[in-house]
């Protein structure tokens, strides 16, 4: 199991490094003089020239690439060109907001979604399942920045329960988490509807019941842990692709996080912020969907004794 | 013996609804069953064997099929008319049931030991302690030959044959007075059947528990059974003791094409029969008799009228045709 | 043995129609496809781009809904009409999710095909350099993209592609992967077809059946995503009339005049409900296992 955690780790470099570059040759495009952003209009031509030459600008581009690994490989990834503080304070001011949101809208998608899509599919064809299939098809179809619109207008426009902007206290999240609830919770019904109606159907459930197991004992008993398994990885994908898409519901929010701060970066060519920004997201991203995957083999018994008599035949073959 | 038999099913109608077509799979079908006795039910995929058996439990799928008419007596009472809650206690108490396919008949999350145990937790009306519930699978295990050390493993670490083993063990575990085993081995090795075969004879006969063997080898049939009904299009179309079947004169034309496609022995026959043509579609049945397409006496009458059921001691047989007294 | 090749495939095609055609939320989705298609290209018979969708009248601005006969939905901010600018919304919408989608399959297929079919070094190396992009969050890159090359159509569509292309490149690899195992690949080889041909001719059309239910699918999504880059800034800039951007610009007068946000969402959601059904329905049709 180590030996395959270690692999997964080692593949992501790559991926880090490239995406990195990716970025990287796209912002080098953007319009804009770094220096003479941080210097402002009104500098002379020499001291902007002098802060590119001392901030490594004029070096090639490969080099200043490498450059920009080496130090990030330092645990350096450089201050914002904007404020002048080290962007990993800044990421990190932002971070908790973000991961506020996203935990916090996951944690609902699962309560609520979870319940429904099991329900849906115990009673097929019931109006219940009508409404779910109807009411997901509408959740997957609705942009979120409308959604959180038509909340604000509701909750805190013409009712004033809720706030309508800023991060003060928690009543704050709420609408931003369920504006970034819809699509997530849509999937999550239909995954985890389409899943129990796979695992009621099987032999196994049909034999639960030749045993004289009631409705309940069959359901909660036989098919739930069956059918919920596949969904974890599902939940853990949308929680790493929630990291790096709450921007839009940020801004319809103004909500601090890590979107708002990245829309900033990008519009002032702040390149060091956006950078690391991207690497930040990627590496949660990488390490949530391998702690989701390591986790399942850890639940599932099919895959957990592959990992151990894998290990197994190892030390027998020694 | 007493008078009532263990398990009589009369008339049995069951349909299957899917995209807007019924499919007819059991058609008005009547057998006893004594207490102790196997009923072997033979016939090809599709003629309603399985069918019958899921409608013996009431397992049919939900919102698929339904029983639309007949009784079936267990005990002098009609399954049919009990309520969910009352099934049960009959369900893996009284009647319990073997699957096709035991890589599939378990489940895979679940140790097998605990599926075992299960049963025991199920239907505990002494309230009997876990350490007593333990003490009972281990001598399951030990009874279909699992070695009990094999108790916490979980079914993808079985092989088919084990797997096989366990889901008797869980069967069994309530000594039901009626077992229904819809072949049990065809999804295993030669080898392993005739094992899987013999145990399950012995402990039938350990138990005095009655059976119903759903199978298309004849074999198995000849080997185990003491009555024998053959399916065709979900009707029962021959009837009687496996003496009847297998050694009287007197068949239905499916019955003779049933044995014809089998390879013998001691024949000089240098090729099979089979039954030419292929069953009928159970969503449009043909009129009158059901096997009228493929048989090679049909007359103009067979294909208006259904036939009637010709009967001679224990041995019916339901074909207009036959003679019970002499040939066809 | 062409001609019942032929009559198979034909058949394929008209049990797919009829299964499609009896699924009434399927048809529901394509009528309101068709109906949207059709309002954006006769978009010009009922409402001047320059007049209606451009310019704007101060004089009429914010009449609600029902308020002024000559506008149905009212008027926006700016005095424009608002029904007007719905359907040149959904003009620009369409013509340019389709276009994503488009060029989205092309490379999906092109990726994932190659990938799928020579395996190996080839299938590694076009699978581990898809993973770097797929693992870039997509409103993060195409608010790289738009910053850095600038907005407007052309940025948006490179954007949108690719953020598409890598899920596509996945999916079409394992929708291909199997068919190349196939029987009929190895007799097509067997009476020498070229490779190229055998790809052309024999692999891709029968792995259409999931293209074609992604793509559709997709085109949702992409008419979501595009709406909102539009919202935060970085998609269609003004005036040309799209969803997100009309949502965007109204923000300040939503409490007052509630509709100006309303309206473009629904529009939104429309489309993208049309182009869901049609994609659900289409998969149901193409393989009824998959069917719940």
């Amino acid at each position: 199991m180590s030996k395959y955690i270690l692999k997964r780790l080692l593949m992501m470099i790559p991926v880090i490094l490239g995406m990195s570059f990716f970025i990287f040759v796209i912002l080098e495009k953007a319009p804009g003089d770094p220096a003479r952003i941080i210097l402002g209009d009104k500098a002379p031509a020499e001291a902007v020239e002098e802060l590119r030459e001392e901030m490594g600008l004029n070096d090639p581009f490969l080099v200043r690439y490498i450059n920009y690994i080496g130090d990030a490989l330092r645990g350096d990834f450089g201050t914002s060109y904007r404020t002048h503080l080290p962007v990993f304070e800044e990421i990190m001011a932002r971070f908790p907001t973000t991961l506020t949101l996203a935990l916090g809208s996951i944690v609902l998608t699962v309560i609520i979604g979870v319940p429904i899509g099991v329900l849906s599919a115990v009673k097929q064809y019931s109006i219940l399942d009508n409404a779910t299939m109807a009411g997901a098809l509408i959740l997957a179809s609705m942009p979120g920045f409308w959604l959180g619109t038509m909340l604000l207008l509701l909750f805190a426009s013409k009712l004033h329960w809720l706030p309508a902007t800023g991060a003060e206290s928690w009543k704050s999240f709420i609408l931003p988490c369920v504006a970034l609830m819809a699509s997530n919770m849509a999937m999550l019904v239909r995954m985890t509807r389409s899943n129990m109606l796979e695992v009621i159907r099987a032999e196994y459930i049909t034999m639960a019941r030749a045993k004289g197991a009631s409705e309940k004992v069959v359901i909660f008993r036989h098919a739930l842990r069956n059918a919920l398994m596949p969904i974890i990885t599902i939940i853990g994908m949308n929680l790493s692709s929630l990291l790096g898409g709450t921007m839009i519901i940020e801004s319809v929010f103004a909500l601090p996080g890590l979107g708002t701060l990245a829309i900033t970066a990008v519009r002032s060519k702040d390149i060091p912020l956006v950078m690391a920004e991207v690497i930040f997201i990627a590496l949660l991203a990488g390490f949530i969907n391998l702690f989701v995957d390591v986790l399942y083999a850890y639940i599932d018994p099919r895959l957990k004794s592959q990992y151990v008599s894998r290990k197994r035949a190892r030390r027998a073959a020694r | 013996m007493s008078g009532k038999p263990l398990l009589s099913v009369k008339d049995l109608w069951v349909e299957y609804e899917a995209d807007e077509a019924v499919v007819h799979a059991v058609n008005g079908i009547s057998f006893e069953l004594e207490e102790g006795q196997t009923i072997g039910l033979v016939g090809e995929t599709g003629a309603g064997k399985t069918t019958t058996a899921l409608s013996i439990l009431r397992l049919l799928p939900a919102n698929i099929g339904f029983i639309r008419r007949g009784s079936i007596e267990f005990e002098g009472k009609n399954l049919l008319e009990l309520k969910e809650g009352e099934l049960l206690s009959y369900r893996g108490k009284q009647i319990s049931m073997i699957f096709q396919d035991p890589m599939t008949s378990l489940n895979p999350v679940i140790p097998v030991g605990d599926q075992v145990a299960e049963m025991f937790r199920l239907h505990n009306e002494e309230k009997l302690p876990k350490t007593e519930i333990d003490q009972r699978v281990d001598e399951l295990f030990e009874l279909v030959g699992i070695p009990k050390v094999r108790k916490s493993e979980f079914p993808h670490q079985f092989s088919g044959g084990m797997k096989q083993r366990a889901v008797i063990a869980i069967a069994l575990a309530c000594r039901p007075k009626l077992l229904i085993a819809d072949e049990p081995t065809t999804a295993l090795d030669v080898t392993i059947q005739a094992q899987v075969l013999d145990m399950m004879d012995g402990l039938k006969k350990k138990f005095g528990t009655a059976m119903i063997m759903i199978t298309h080898d004849l074999g198995v049939v000849a080997e185990t059974c003491d009555i024998v009904a053959v399916m065709y299009a979900g009707e029962i179309v021959e009837m009687g003791t496996v003496y009847d079947i297998f050694e009287g004169k007197v068949h239905h034309p499916y019955t003779e094409g049933l044995f014809g496609s089998i390879p013998s022995m001691d024949s000089h026959e240098k090729r099979l029969k089979p039954i030419e043509g292929l069953m009928p579609d159970p969503s449009s049945l043909p009129s009158g008799c059901k096997f009228s397409p493929r048989c090679p006496y049909c007359q103009d009458i067979c294909k208006r009228e259904e036939p009637s059921v010709r009967c001679m001691g224990s041995h019916s047989v339901r074909c207009r045709f036959v003679d019970m007294e002499g040939a066809v | 043995m062409k001609q019942e090749t032929e009559y198979r495939k034909r058949s394929r095609i008209a049990f797919i129609c009829k299964r499609f055609s009896r699924n009434r939320l399927a048809m529901l989705g394509l009528a309101m496809v068709l109906v949207l298609v059709l309002l954006s290209a006769t978009a010009d018979v009922f409402f001047d781009y320059h007049d209606d969708v451009v310019v704007q009248n101060v004089r009429n601005r914010l009449q609600a809904p029902g308020e002024s006969p000559g506008h149905i939905l009212g008027t926006d901010q700016y005095g424009r009409d608002i029904l007007a600018r719905v359907i040149y919304g959904a003009r620009v919408s369409l013509s340019i999710s389709v276009l994503v989608i488009s060029v989205s399959t092309i490379l999906g297929i092109l990726l994932g095909g190659v990938a799928a079919y020579c395996g190996g070094v080839v299938d590694n190396l076009i699978m581990r350099i898809n993973d770097i992009f797929y693992s870039i969050p997509f409103t993060l890159m195409s608010v790289c993209i738009v910053a850095s090359l600038g907005g407007g159509i052309p940025n948006l569509v490179l954007a949108c592609t690719i953020g598409v292309v890598p899920g596509f490149a996945r999916i079409f690899r394992s929708a291909i992967m199997p068919i190349k195992s196939r029987e009929f690949i190895e007799a097509a080889r067997a009476s020498g077809s070229t490779e190229i041909r055998i790809f052309m001719k024999h692999i891709i059309p029968n792995a259409l059946g999931p293209i074609i239910v992604q793509a559709t699918l997709n085109l949702a999504s992409t008419i979501l995503a595009i709406s909102g880059l539009s919202y935060i800034g970085l998609g269609i800039e003004s005036p040309t009339p799209e969803w997100g951007a009309m949502l965007s610009e109204a923000k300040n007068f939503m409490r007052d005049d509630p509709y100006l946000v309303i309206i473009p969402g629904i529009a939104i959601m429309i489309a993208t409900i049309a182009f869901n059904l049609v994609g659900d329905g289409l998969r149901d049709a193409l393989d009824p296992k998959l069917k719940n």
